[in-house]
């Protein structure tokens, strides 16, 4: 009844067939072996980037506190928090957070409720494409334990073991009152030089993405993606 | 409605028949004939539009109940044809012919319930769980609890009641 | 010191000044359109955060050598015409390195930098980025037909192509601005520089909801830091360029200030009041009323 075990897992047959292995015959008229995984992707692992001495990663860190830029991508429930904050009744301009539409411009990756799987392989993508340093912030209790869908058959229970994640926003739902909340604790984390989770995540790489592997199981991407 | 139920027991043989609503019947007749059933509905008595193809499983009676519910736009009337297959090596003739939408429920029931569909489109393709390598998550054999246990790293400290002998010990602690 | 060394400092000092005054002015605008919202907005001094922000990210990765090359090109096209403009009129320091042709350089260099970008950005390989640069390019074809009307409708009227001779011809009071004797001109001029701004009705280059943010989408860090600098100066360098063109220029520096607001309030106040264009609307608008303007205003001087 199963359509495919996971022990006989190909991963070649996930592949998209632009993304499969080919041979291309160039207008020379050669032929040119194409891996598309290899060669349109950086393979490459994420490296420890140490911050730089003293004042300057202060007076860096306050810049990048006053300036955090949101990725506009919303995975569960609550991303229906996420508009009112630019409604003029929360206002979040005024702290300087903005919303940005492409994961290269942003720096805070607001994980909104449940993950599902599917979900989950996204916002991996999404959140690896982010140039460092980057923070999350996990918002309600599925990201904690898993909350209302605790015992789910596709949607994961504990964020931590997937992402690193600097702030948790506990509740079911949190208002956008305490998301403000939290983006004012992110910004005393990124003052006081202790958001540095996307270092983290380079040290405990094998960690992060053994247990990635582990549930998504059509993994057709990149180890990294930049 | 009576009519048309006459008219339906005097062609095909319904083994079960509710009257629901007014305007809501379920028949209930043989997997060789529930398509033909349904074809007939659609070409002859105006049910020209499909509201959905729908699973349940009967686990204790070993049968999976397909519900086919059809709509008739003129008459403001539904009609539901329930056929009860075989759970093992569950398998049902395609109607993808009759609705183009028909494909996408099929597709649906074989990645939720591993209920086969031979000849329809794209049936072995993944609808929504992408490299699902476990029994089918909509049978009710599978448990889901014991599944997301093993899979997903619980957090420890997790305390759940069951909710009636919980709300009993709160609100009447004396009975 | 030598006068052309001297000449080069008080030029890069005045495109300090520029750069700054851009980056104010946009977060006010940005203010200002909060405040229509309802909102408070922006605190004044977030772009330079932003900036400082922008140009201290750790990582950052290239698609290739036109993934560099456009935003450098793109900031060429700004500080190009920065250096040929004349910025107060009346002292050979601020006047840059104006000559007698400036004009029709000057409008080649509001080109270049689109021009610039659509290479860089064609290397990110976004296909959000190349929908923006197919729009930008239409529609900057289409709003450079009645801004380069008006510009042959002065250069007939004046007899110059040199922007500082034109200063000079509109100074004596309102009445000798080409505002008031060349009015036809004028309108078609302030029509196209509502699309040149890019603010709300023709904001489809960028696009913000719609294709993401179009062709800077791939563009990150430092990058994104050139692209940001770059806007800060085009905004003012082109609102100069009409205050020098239409509304008598600016003698002081304090002048200067209070005309390039008020013309870049012009494309916000417009902005604020109408939703976006789609492109074949926006092409069509362009191509409809300001150009039969600019026609108007060639066929009186001729």
């Amino acid at each position: 009844m199963n359509k495919h075990k996971f022990e006989d897992l190909d991963v070649d047959k996930f592949l998209a067939p632009e993304n499969q292995k080919r041979s291309v015959i160039a207008p020379d008229g050669s032929i040119v072996e194409v891996d598309p995984l290899k060669d349109y992707f950086c393979q490459d692992r994420p490296e420890v980037l140490k911050p730089k001495n003293g004042p300057v990663e202060k007076f860096l860190n306050w810049a990048r506190a006053e300036s955090l830029w949101v990725l506009g991508f919303g995975t569960g429930c609550g991303s229906i928090e996420i508009p009112p904050l630019v409604t003029p009744r929360f206002d979040m301009y005024r702290y300087g957070v903005q919303m940005r539409p492409t994961p290269r411009q942003s720096n805070v990756f607001i994980i909104s409720g449940y993950l599902s799987v599917k979900t989950l392989k996204r916002a991996i993508r999404s959140y690896e494409q982010m140039p460092s340093p980057k923070y999350i912030i996990a918002l309600g209790s599925c990201t904690i334990n898993g909350g209302m869908y605790w015992d789910s058959y596709n949607t994961i229970n504990r964020l931590d073991h997937y992402m690193p994640v600097d702030v948790y926003i506990a509740g079911c739902m949190p208002r956008p009152e305490a998301l403000l909340a939290g983006f004012g604790k992110l910004k005393e984390l990124i003052k006081a030089g202790k958001a540095e989770k996307a270092n983290e995540y380079a040290e405990n790489f094998d960690w992060y993405k053994a247990n990635q592997k582990k549930i998504i199981k059509d993994w057709n991407m990149p180890d990294y993606n930049w | 409605m009576k009519d048309l139920i006459k008219d339906i027991e005097s062609r095909f043989e319904v083994s079960d028949y509710i009257q629901k609503l007014d305007h809501l019947a379920f028949v209930t007749v043989e997997k060789e004939q529930a398509i033909a059933l349904v074809t007939y509905l659609r070409d002859y008595r105006k049910f020209t539009s499909l509201t959905l193809l729908t699973a349940v499983d009967w686990l204790e009676d070993g049968v999976f109940q397909l519900t086919y519910l059809l709509n008739n736009p003129s008459e403001l009337t539904e009609i539901g044809v329930r056929v009860m297959i075989d759970r093992e090596n569950a398998s049902m003739e395609s109607a993808h012919h009759l609705w183009e939408n028909m494909m996408t429920y099929q597709r649906e029931l074989r990645e939720m319930f591993g209920i086969d569909f031979p000849g329809s489109p794209r049936i072995n393709e993944d609808f929504i769980l992408e490299g699902w390598g476990d029994l089918p998550p909509y049978r009710r054999d599978f448990d889901t609890k014991v599944y997301s246990e093993e899979t997903y790293f619980p957090r420890p400290g997790r305390q759940s009641n069951d909710p009636a002998t919980y709300m009993k010990s709160k609100m009447y602690p004396n009975e | 010191m030598d006068y052309s060394i001297t000449k080069f400092l008080w030029t890069l000092l005045g495109l300090f000044i520029v750069t700054n005054w851009g980056m104010l002015m946009s977060s006010t605008m940005r203010r200002i359109g909060a405040r229509v919202s309802g909102r408070i907005g922006i605190p004044w001094y977030q772009p330079w955060v932003d900036l400082v922000k922008l140009y201290s990210l750790r990582t950052q990765l290239t698609h290739g050598t036109m993934f560099y090359i456009g935003p450098v090109f793109r900031l060429m096209g700004g500080v190009g015409m920065f250096l040929f403009l004349p910025m107060v009129f009346g002292n050979p320091i601020w006047s840059n390195y104006s000559f007698s042709g400036d004009l029709v350089l000057i409008l080649y260099f509001q080109f270049f930098g689109m021009l610039g970008m659509a290479l860089g950005a064609g290397e990110g390989g976004q296909p959000y980025s190349a929908i923006g640069i197919s729009r930008g390019l239409s529609q900057f074809t289409t709003i450079e037909v009645p801004m380069t009307l008006a510009v042959i409708s002065i250069a007939i009227q004046y007899h110059t192509l040199s922007i500082s001779e034109i200063v000079a011809a509109q100074q004596g009071g309102i009445t000798t601005w080409t505002l008031w004797t060349n009015p036809l001109a004028t309108a078609a001029a302030m029509l196209s520089l509502l699309g040149a701004f890019g603010h709300s009705p023709f904001n489809l280059v960028k696009a913000p909801n719609e294709i993401p943010i179009g062709p800077p989408t791939e563009f990150h860090g430092t990058f994104l830091g050139v692209l940001r600098t770059n806007s800060a100066i085009l905004h003012v360098a082109e609102a100069a360029l009409f205050m020098n063109l239409f509304f008598g220029g600016a003698t002081s520096w304090f002048e200067l200030i209070i005309k390039t607001f008020l013309i870049y309030f012009w494309s916000v106040f417009v902005g604020t009041v109408f939703p976006r264009f789609r492109i074949e609307q926006s092409v069509r608008w362009f191509l409809k009323v300001p150009t039969i303007i600019g026609i108007l205003a060639i066929i009186i001087f001729l």
